[in-house]
C-alpha cells in the first residue's frame, strides 16, 4: 500500500495506531522521490540518511510509549532559504552554494521538537525572487501536473514536492505570493500566515517587512496542523507578535464557516483568464450552497499594489542581500585585485540576473534624491491599501479572489519578460503589503487539466476562520487531492 | 592678514561605547580585550537569516545621557539602516538612527578658563559598533575580528558652537565626566571606548556665515583632537590666505605624522541609503519611564564643582581635580561623612599623597584597600596632633595595602607624637643646655640656628615630639 499519497492527517492517525512505522513511511516517500525526482526536480538537497535516523528515533519513542505530537514521524520538505543546522542552505544561489548554517531557524527548532522527519531542502527561485522557480542557479523544477510547465514560485520545489508525493508536507516562504501562487499552480493548499505570527529567525531575508514562512499540504487539516506547530512568539524575532494561538486543527469547524460573509473585490477579477474566473465562480456557488453569504466589495487601490510591492520589496532586498560580499561566507571570486574588485566580481558572479535586477532597483529607489519619489510614496500606498482592507472587513469576514490570473505557464514562456512575470503576483502581493493571512485552496482544473486556486484573505490573525472556510469548501465540493501520474 | 584674523568653528561627533553587560542586538558579552572572534555569534557576525533584538539597557543609558545633556527625549522613535560595504561591517549595514534620534536639542555647559560657555547638543542616537580589521604581516591580506560588532554606541553630535581646540578639549572632558558619573561608559580611550569625528571650518572674525567644513574621522584621543583641530584650522587658513577655496571633504587624521590626508571628496561621499530598519519595532517609551530615569540621575560634575567650592570652600583647582574623578569624589564625600576632619585636609590627602601613589602604581582607587573610614581616622589623628604628618604617610601606606585599624597601626608602629608639654619642656631644656653655642648664635641674629635646635629636640624624642609644641617651647626659652 503506497503511503506517499496520503494526507498528514491520515498518516498521523496510522502512526499513532501503530498501523505503520515512521521508517516505513519515510522509506516509501524516498522510494517515491527516487521514482519521480528526475521528472520534477523538486529538491536541491536530500537528507535521506538523517531522515531515516530521525524516523527510527520517533518509532523508538513511540514504542517506548512516550508522548508524541501529531506531526511526529511525518516527512516534511523544507524550502532552501530556511536555515537548517549542518544541512546546506543555498537559497538556490551560487552565492550560497556551499553555505552550511551553524544554527537552526526557529521554525526548524519547533518542528524538531515536534519530531518531524526532514526529507531535504527544496528548490526555489534564487533568494525567493521569482514566480516560476526558473531563477534557481541549480535546476528548474517542473509542475507535476504538466512537466512542461512551471510549478510557480518562488517556493516551487516545496509546492511540487507536496503535489508529487515527494513529501507529505512542506514549508515555504511568501513575500509577495511565493507560497500561494505555487500552491495554486500545483493544485495544493498553501497558507501565507499573518505577518508576525511565524518567527522569521533563520529565514534568509528577502524583504523583511513582508516575508513569512508558511505550510503546504494536500488538505486544509494538514496545513492547519503544520501552522499550529510553527506559529508563536519568538524572542529572536522582534517583529513576532505576542499572542496565544489555539490548536487550529482541534478548533477546525466547517460548520462555523457557514455564517460567514465573503467579499468579492471586483478589482481582482480584471484581466483574469476566463477559465480561471469560471472555476472561481463555481467555487462561490458551491459555498453559497452551503449557506455562505457573498457580496461584491471594492479595494480601489489594488492597481497600485504591484508597483508599491516591487519598490518596498526590492529596497529591503538591496540591503538584506548586501551581506553577501565574499568576506565571511559563501561565494568569493577566485581572482581579484583589491577589496572593491573582490566585491564587484563576487557579487556579479554570485548572483543571477533577477537578483541583480532587484538589487539595482532597490538601490535606486533608496538613493538620495529618489527616496521620496519611490520608497516613501510606496509606503503611502501601503498605508492606503491597509486602510482599504480594514474598511472592507467592516463589510465582510473574508475576501475571496483568484490566487493567480492564469494557470501554470510553460517553462521559458515568461522568463525573458520580467514585467509579465511580475503580473502573476498581482492578486497576492496586496496580502503581504497589508500583513494579512491568506490561503490558496485548489478549486478544480482548467481544460488543459491545470489546477486553479482561489485565495481566501482574512483580517490579521484570522487563520482559524480561513481554515474553517477552506474545510467547508473541501467538504461541500467533495474535494480530494488527485496525485498526478508520473 | 594672520591667523588671529580668523575664527575656528568646530562641531564634534562623539561616539561612546556603552558599558552594558551584553551587546546591542544579541546576547554576546560586551567585553574588550578578549581572544579574537571569541565574543561573537551568528547574529552579531551577520549570518544569513539572523535578526536583531534590541537590548533595552542601551535605550536606558542613552536616555540618561539625553537627560544629562538637557535634551528632549523622543518617546516615539525608530532605528534605521545605514548601508555601506566594508569588511568590518558583516551585514553591510549599520543599524543606527537617522531622522528621529532618541534625544535632541540639548546643551552642555563647559568651563573655559574662568568662563562658562554653553555648547548646543544637536542629537544623541543609538547605534551598533563595527568590528576591527587586523593587518598581520605573517598573512597576505587582512583579517577581521568581530568581537566589537554590535557593541552599543551612542553618538553625541554637537552644534558648531566650539571655537578653539581648548574649548573642544573642555567639551570632551565634560562629556567624559558625565558618562562616568552616569556609569554608562568605561571611557577608556586606549580601548577606543570614546572616539571622535571632528568638523572644522574657519571664517574671518566678525563674519556671520560659516566657512566650508572638513570632517576628520576617527580621532582617537582628546589630545589628538586638539592637534587635529589646530592642524586643520591652520591648513584651511593657509589655503584661504593663498587665495584658494576649501573643498568639503572627509580627511583622515594621522596622529603619528601630525597631519591629515584626503579620504574622499564631497562627490565621492557615501550615499548611505538610510531607510527604517524593518527587523525592529518602533521604540515607544512610556512617559513615566522617561521621567523616572531623569530622577535617577546623579549629581552632575558642574553642580558638584559649584557645591564643593561653596559648601566646602575648596579652591577651584582642588574642586576641579576631585570632580574629574568619580571615585575620588566618592572617597572625598564618604570620608567627609564621618564628620571627623576638615574638607580641605581630605582634599589635600586625596589629591596629594593618595593620587601620587595611584599614579606611581598606575592604579585606580578600587585597586587599593583604602576605605573612607580609615582615611577619616588617619586625617583626624593628624588634625588632633596624635601623629605627625610624616607619620601619617607611613599609616597611609599601610591602609592603602590593607584594611587595618588606624589606631592599631599607630600604636603598633609607635607613631604617636609626644604632645605632653611638661615632658617636652624637660627635653627642650636639656637640648638648649647642651647646645649653648647655637643658642648664642640665635640670639646673635643667626635665625637658622632655630631649625637646628628643633631638629635636635626631634632627635631627642626619636621623632615623636609634636613639632608645634617643641617650636613654641624653644621660642619661649630663647626669648627669656
Amino acid at each position: 500500500m503506497p503511503l506517499f499519497d496520503k494526507t498528514a492527517t491520515e498518516l498521523s492517525s496510522m502512526l499513532a495506531g501503530k498501523e505503520i512505522s515512521s521508517v516505513e513511511l519515510t522509506k516509501d516517500v524516498f522510494a517515491r522521490i527516487k521514482q519521480v525526482e528526475g521528472q520534477t526536480e523538486s529538491y536541491l538537497t536530500l537528507t535521506e540518511e538523517k531522515a531515516l535516523e530521525k524516523a527510527a528515533e520517533v518509532d523508538a519513542k513511540r514504542a517506548a510509549g512516550k508522548p508524541l505530537s501529531k506531526l511526529a514521524g511525518i516527512p516534511v520538505g523544507i524550502k532552501d532559504n530556511i536555515c537548517t543546522k549542518d544541512v546546506r542552505t543555498s537559497c538556490a544561489s551560487r552565492m550560497l552554494e556551499n553555505f552550511v548554517p551553524p544554527y537552526d531557524a526557529t521554525v526548524m527548532k519547533k518542528l524538531g521538537a515536534e519530531d518531524i522527519v526532514v526529507t531535504g531542502k527544496t528548490n526555489m527561485d534564487e533568494f525567493a525572487m521569482g514566480s516560476s522557480t526558473e531563477t534557481s542557479y541549480f535546476k528548474k523544477t517542473k509542475n507535476p501536473h504538466d512537466l512542461e510547465r512551471v510549478p510557480g514560485g518562488s517556493s516551487g520545489g516545496s509546492a511540487s514536492a507536496v503535489a508529487a508525493g515527494e513529501c507529505i508536507l512542506s514549508l515555504g516562504s511568501d513575500t509577495g505570493g511565493s507560497i500561494r501562487q505555487p500552491a495554486s499552480l500545483c493544485g495544493v493548499f498553501g497558507l501565507k500566515p499573518t505577518y508576525g505570527s511565524v518567527s522569521r529567525f533563520g529565514l534568509v531575508a528577502f524583504a523583511s517587512s513582508l516575508d513569512q514562512i508558511g505550510p503546504f499540504g494536500r488538505c486544509t487539516k494538514d496545513i492547519a496542523m503544520l501552522y499550529s506547530a510553527i506559529c508563536g512568539q519568538d524572542h529572536y524575532d522582534a517583529t513576532s507578535a505576542y499572542r496565544k494561538y489555539p490548536s487550529f486543527l482541534a478548533a477546525l469547524s466547517a460548520e462555523n464557516a457557514k455564517s460567514l460573509t465573503v467579499g468579492l473585490p471586483k478589482e481582482y477579477f480584471d484581466g483574469v483568464d476566463a477559465e480561471v474566473k469560471g472555476k472561481i465562480e463555481e467555487a462561490v456557488r458551491c459555498l453559497e450552497g452551503a449557506g455562505v453569504t457573498f457580496k461584491e466589495i471594492s479595494l480601489p487601490s489594488t492597481s497600485y499594489a504591484l508597483n508599491a510591492y516591487y519598490i518596498i520589496a526590492s529596497a529591503e532586498a538591496s540591503s538584506n542581500l548586501a551581506r553577501f560580499d565574499g568576506v565571511k561566507y559563501g561565494y568569493r571570486t577566485p581572482e581579484y585585485d583589491g577589496l572593491i574588485d573582490m566585491y564587484e566580481k563576487t557579487r556579479s558572479e554570485g548572483f543571477g540576473d533577477e537578483v541583480k535586477r532587484r538589487i539595482m532597483l532597490g538601490t535606486f529607489v533608496l538613493s538620495s534624491g529618489y527616496y521620496d519619489a519611490y520608497y516613501k510614496k510606496a509606503k503611502m500606498v501601503q498605508k492606503q491599501i491597509m486602510t482599504e482592507f480594514d474598511a472592507a472587513y467592516q463589510e465582510c469576514d473574508v475576501i475571496l479572489t483568484p490566487t493567480t490570473p492564469a494557470t501554470a505557464f510553460k517553462i521559458g514562456e515568461n522568463i525573458g519578460d520580467p514585467l509579465k512575470m511580475y503580473l502573476s503576483d498581482v492578486c497576492t502581493v496586496t496580502v503581504n503589503i497589508a500583513g494579512l493571512p491568506a490561503v490558496s485552496v485548489p478549486c478544480g482544473k482548467d481544460s488543459k487539466g491545470l489546477p486553479v486556486g482561489m485565495q481566501l484573505i482574512g483580517p490579521k490573525f484570522s487563520e482559524q476562520t480561513l481554515f474553517n472556510l477552506s474545510e467547508l469548501y473541501e467538504l461541500q465540493s467533495g474535494f480530494s487531492y488527485q496525485m498526478p501520474l508520473l | 592678514m594672520n591667523r588671529n584674523d580668523y575664527e575656528i568653528v568646530v562641531g564634534l561627533e562623539v561616539h561612546a561605547e556603552l558599558s552594558t553587560e551584553s551587546k546591542i542586538f544579541c546576547s554576546c558579552k560586551n567585553k574588550f580585550g578578549l581572544e579574537v572572534n571569541s565574543q561573537c555569534c551568528p547574529i552579531c557576525s551577520g549570518m544569513p537569516g539572523t535578526l536583531p533584538t534590541l537590548n533595552e539597557k542601551v535605550v536606558e543609558y542613552a536616555v540618561k545621557m539625553g537627560h544629562a545633556l538637557h535634551c528632549s527625549i523622543n518617546r516615539i522613535c525608530k532605528q534605521d539602516r545605514k548601508n555601506y560595504f566594508y569588511p568590518d561591517l558583516p551585514k553591510a549595514y549599520q543599524i543606527s538612527q537617522f531622522d528621529i534620534p532618541l534625544c535632541e536639542n540639548g546643551f552642555l555647559d563647559i568651563m573655559v578658563g574662568e568662563e562658562q560657555k554653553r555648547i548646543g547638543v544637536t542629537r544623541i542616537h543609538i547605534e551598533e559598533d563595527a568590528g576591527k580589521l587586523i593587518h598581520d604581516d605573517s598573512f597576505d591580506g587582512s583579517l577581521v575580528d568581530f568581537n566589537r560588532c554590535g557593541v552599543p554606541l551612542i553618538e553625541i553630535v554637537s552644534e558648531p558652537d566650539i571655537r578653539s581646540a581648548e574649548e573642544a578639549k573642555a567639551y570632551l572632558d565634560t562629556i567624559r565626566q558625565i558618562l562616568q558619573y552616569l556609569d554608562i561608559s568605561d571611557c577608556k580611550m586606549q580601548e577606543g571606548s570614546i572616539r571622535c569625528d571632528v568638523n572644522v571650518s574657519v571664517r574671518k572674525k566678525g563674519s556671520a556665515e560659516f566657512g566650508t567644513r572638513c570632517e576628520m574621522k576617527n580621532v582617537n584621543s582628546f589630545s589628538a583632537t586638539m592637534r587635529a583641530i589646530e592642524y586643520e584650522a591652520n591648513r584651511q587658513i593657509e589655503v584661504l590666505e593663498a587665495g584658494g577655496t576649501i573643498d568639503q571633504e572627509t580627511r583622515r587624521w594621522d596622529d603619528g605624522k601630525g597631519q591629515n590626508f584626503v579620504l574622499r571628496s564631497k562627490e565621492d561621499a557615501h550615499d548611505y541609503r538610510y531607510f527604517p530598519e524593518p527587523d525592529l519595532l518602533t521604540i515607544v517609551l512610556d512617559e513615566d519611564y522617561v521621567e523616572g530615569l531623569k530622577n535617577e540621575l546623579p549629581e552632575l560634575p558642574n553642580v558638584k564643582l559649584a557645591r564643593y567650592m561653596k559648601e566646602f570652600r575648596l579652591p577651584r583647582a582642588d574642586a576641579d581635580l576631585l570632580v574629574d574623578s568619580v571615585e575620588k569624589c566618592k572617597l572625598f564625600e564618604e570620608t567627609l561623612a564621618f564628620g571627623k576632619c576638615q574638607p580641605k585636609n581630605i582634599a589635600n590627602w586625596i589629591l596629594g599623597d593618595i593620587s601620587k601613589i595611584l599614579n606611581d602604581g598606575n592604579k585606580q582607587l578600587s585597586d587599593t584597600a583604602l576605605t573612607p573610614k580609615n582615611l577619616a581616622e588617619l586625617i583626624e589623628s593628624i588634625e588632633k596632633g596624635t601623629i605627625s604628618n610624616t607619620a601619617g604617610k607611613t599609616v597611609l601606606d599601610v591602609i592603602i595595602a590593607e584594611d587595618k585599624n588606624v589606631a592599631g597601626i599607630i600604636s603598633e608602629k609607635g607613631l604617636a607624637q609626644i604632645s605632653d608639654t611638661a615632658a617636652l619642656e624637660e627635653i627642650v631644656k636639656e637640648v638648649l643646655a647642651a647646645n649653648q653655642k647655637s643658642v648664642d648664635d640665635y640670639k646673635g641674629g643667626k635665625t637658622n640656628a632655630f631649625g637646628f635646635l628643633v631638629g635636635q629636640c626631634m632627635k631627642a624624642t626619636k621623632g615623636k615630639g609634636n613639632p608645634g609644641i617643641i617650636k613654641d617651647l624653644i621660642t619661649k626659652y630663647l626669648n627669656q
